[in-house]
């Protein structure tokens, strides 16, 4: 307890005056949540919006990432399947309305002549909504602890997360009947009553996502700020000194990796509705390694990089590969060399070097370096 | 039982590229902590020069000389392999010394960077090379089993490769110093080992292996940009499985990993049999974190 006294004065700027601080915390979100709400719904035309909306759902995707990678120094290069089952939990409920009475149209193209036993719950909205973030939560949970406790960690462990994705993407085109092979799930009607080609609904999934974007990005900071989240840095650290002062690593990294999977999930089910469709492409290793690309040009270990990363890289790809779609490749290869080469703190570190170097050449008070040194510094576990 | 018998021989020559493609992880992730993602491309550059190998030979020498084209084209698909591998370290890796999933990162951009080349230089379409007249049939051994000559020259080109690593690495001074600074970097470098050398020599030995390998791929498959996406996931399993610094666990871990996708693929489906490997490795690092050899050099 001292240990984690003794950091929070570190980390909170000169402690002046509680309300100041109060308005300091708040100030990112209420900022944040003018521009989502007020600012693009005004600004943007509808399709615009509805990209925005996507690239909040990696938003958020990349907020746990960032907990995983630049909290907890754990890369991990799976995170499409945790999206994926999250995405396909909500497609099964869709597709489910949609079929009505009858069993959804490619089980009956694959001769299959009633519902599988593990699609019938999926029925219930009390069942596929809670589902979108306990699936992978669990499972996240299980395989994370099996494969930590055996002290699988740094490069293994990315490589074994990349061969997860893999295989899910292999066995989802596999298993057609179960799973709408390489087509996935699509052609869904409505959600909860609502017609999906509405742009009222469309509108109404941007606004439920920017506002889970917000409480996501609350939760994650609060994660941080509390002794759980000292002990994550901790382990980024010096995983072993953690575990002679007695934690329990494994269960500590099984848990922070259940949470990053959950919101993955959360994110693949607010992604579905609004691209209307889900398949193993969206799981595999090239979508898996791009959401870590997010978070390395955001900046890692900066929860605001991450999410600024999600949207600036989602929205140069989404402008730069319609109009170069041969070139754009050769600039994202580009993008990966330089995000580590170049820029290992992204976007968030080399805006905070350019304000420091700038506060260092007035001669001005640097109260915030301290904070800055220890959640932005780019970590790399071994 | 015949059929059992051709997917055991199946698995063996999938093995046994595997293990040519994981060696060269092995040497860059042993020596170099480096994960090099476009490890794969390198088996994608041997099959495309063993594709330009065969066009050249067509164009020169006709019908005559153009059976032995095979042979130029695994030493082209070394040497250009090699090349490219010593440039990537020389100019990247080189900068990213210590921080092994940032070279995880950089290296997969390469990757699509030379994904892309290929596709502008070959185009999107696969490409196909024509079997060797003397490559081409089989040794029917039982009535529905047969060994293809071209597996059997597989198996065999494996081979020769593993003894020549083996003996660089034990015979030559060369081989000596790599395992030096595979075993501690700090005192080989303090000995006088020039490390850096060692890094970029060893880089393009590994990345002439992958091309050797894409170059037997060739062979049997059509060649694509993204042929080695394909392996080199596989490939990465069978390093972890194998463990760190010694030969023998990745041979034996390639082996198990060619011949347990084989017979399972046999049992079940292929995307089945994917699944349950991937389980079987993570049950298996439960029983054995540090994989089938285990480092005994402390780190």
């Amino acid at each position: 307890m001292a240990m984690s006294a003794r950091t929070s004065t570190l980390t909170s700027p000169v402690p002046t005056n509680r309300l100041l601080l109060l308005a300091r915390e708040a100030a990112p979100f209420v900022i944040a949540a003018v521009l989502l709400f007020v600012v693009a719904p005004s600004f943007l035309s509808d399709f615009r919006q509805n990209l925005l909306a996507k690239f909040l759902c990696y938003a958020i995707l990349a907020i746990g990432i960032d907990l995983i990678w630049g909290y907890t120094g754990i890369l991990s290069l799976g995170h499409g399947v945790w999206f994926g089952l999250g995405g396909y939990a909500m497609a099964m409920y869709m597709k489910l309305q949609a079929s009505g009475d009858s069993i959804p149209d490619f089980m009956n193209w694959s001769g299959l002549e009633s519902l599988p036993w593990f699609w019938a719950p999926f029925r219930h909205a009390w069942f596929a909504l809670p589902m979108v973030m306990a699936g992978p939560g669990v499972l996240a949970f299980v395989l994370g602890y099996l494969v930590f406790r055996s002290r699988v960690k740094g490069a293994y462990f990315a490589i074994v997360t990349q061969a997860l994705a893999l295989i899910m993407s292999i066995f989802f085109v596999g298993q057609q009947k179960y799973t709408g092979g390489t087509n996935g799930l699509t052609n869904f009607d409505e959600l909860f009553g609502m017609p999906l080609a509405d742009e009222s609904t469309q509108h109404t999934l941007y606004y439920i996502t920017a506002g889970l974007v917000l409480v996501v990005y609350a939760a994650a900071l609060w994660m941080t700020r509390s002794p759980f989240g000292r002990l994550l840095v901790a382990v980024r650290d010096d995983e072993d000194r953690v575990r002679f002062a007695g934690y329990n690593v494994g269960l500590i990294k099984a848990l922070v990796f259940a949470v990053s999977a959950a919101m993955a999930g959360l994110a693949g089910a607010l992604f579905v509705p609004q691209v209307g469709i889900i398949s193993p492409a969206n799981l595999g290793i090239v979508p898996s390694i791009e959401f870590v690309l997010l978070v390395a040009v955001g900046g890692r270990g900066s929860l605001m990089g991450a999410v600024i990363g999600a949207v600036v890289v989602s929205w140069t790809k989404s402008t730069l590969s319609e109009s170069y779609p041969d070139t754009w490749s050769y600039f994202y290869g580009a993008l990966f060399v330089g995000a580590v080469v170049l820029f290992p703190a992204g976007i968030v570190g080399f805006a905070r070097r350019m304000r420091d170097e700038a506060a260092h050449r007035l001669g001005g008070r640097t109260a915030g370096v301290p904070a800055a040194a220890l959640e932005g510094r780019p970590s790399d576990a071994r | 039982m015949d059929v059992f018998l051709q997917q055991l021989f199946n698995g063996f020559s999938l093995g046994s590229i595997l293990l040519l493609v994981a060696l060269g992880l092995a040497f860059s992730f042993g020596l170099m902590n480096v994960i090099n993602m476009a490890h794969g491309e390198m088996i994608m550059v041997g099959a495309y020069s063993a594709y330009v190998a065969e066009n050249w030979f067509e164009d020169l020498m006709g019908s005559s000389g153009f059976e032995y084209y095979f042979f130029f084209a695994l030493a082209m698909a070394f040497v250009v392999a090699a090349v490219l591998g010593m440039a990537l370290e020389r100019t990247l890796i080189r900068r990213l010394y210590g921080r092994p999933l940032d070279t995880l990162l950089a290296t997969w951009g390469v990757s699509l960077v030379l994904q892309q080349g290929a596709r502008s230089i070959f185009g999107a379409p696969n490409v196909q090379v024509t079997t060797p007249p003397w490559l081409q049939g089989g040794i029917a051994v039982t009535g529905d089993f047969s060994m293809p000559y071209v597996r059997l020259f597989i198996i065999g080109l494996v081979a020769v490769c593993m003894a020549g690593v083996y003996v660089y690495l034990t015979r030559t001074s060369a081989g000596r110093r790599t395992r030096a600074v595979m075993q501690n970097r700090e005192v080989a470098g303090a000995l006088g080992v020039v490390t850096p050398r060692v890094d970029v020599l060893t880089f393009g030995l590994a990345s002439g292996l992958a091309g050797i390998a894409g170059c037997a791929l060739a062979l049997i498959g059509p060649i694509g940009p993204s042929l080695g996406t394909y392996y080199i996931v596989d490939a990465f399993l069978v390093v972890i499985l194998g463990g760190i610094g010694q030969l023998i666990g990745t041979v034996v871990a390639a082996l198990s990993v060619g011949w347990l996708n084989a017979i399972l693929e046999y049992q079940t489906t292929a995307s089945l049999a994917k699944v349950i490997v991937f389980a079987l490795v993570i049950a298996f690092l439960q029983w054995r974190p540090a994989g089938i050899i285990a480092r005994r050099a402390a780190r």
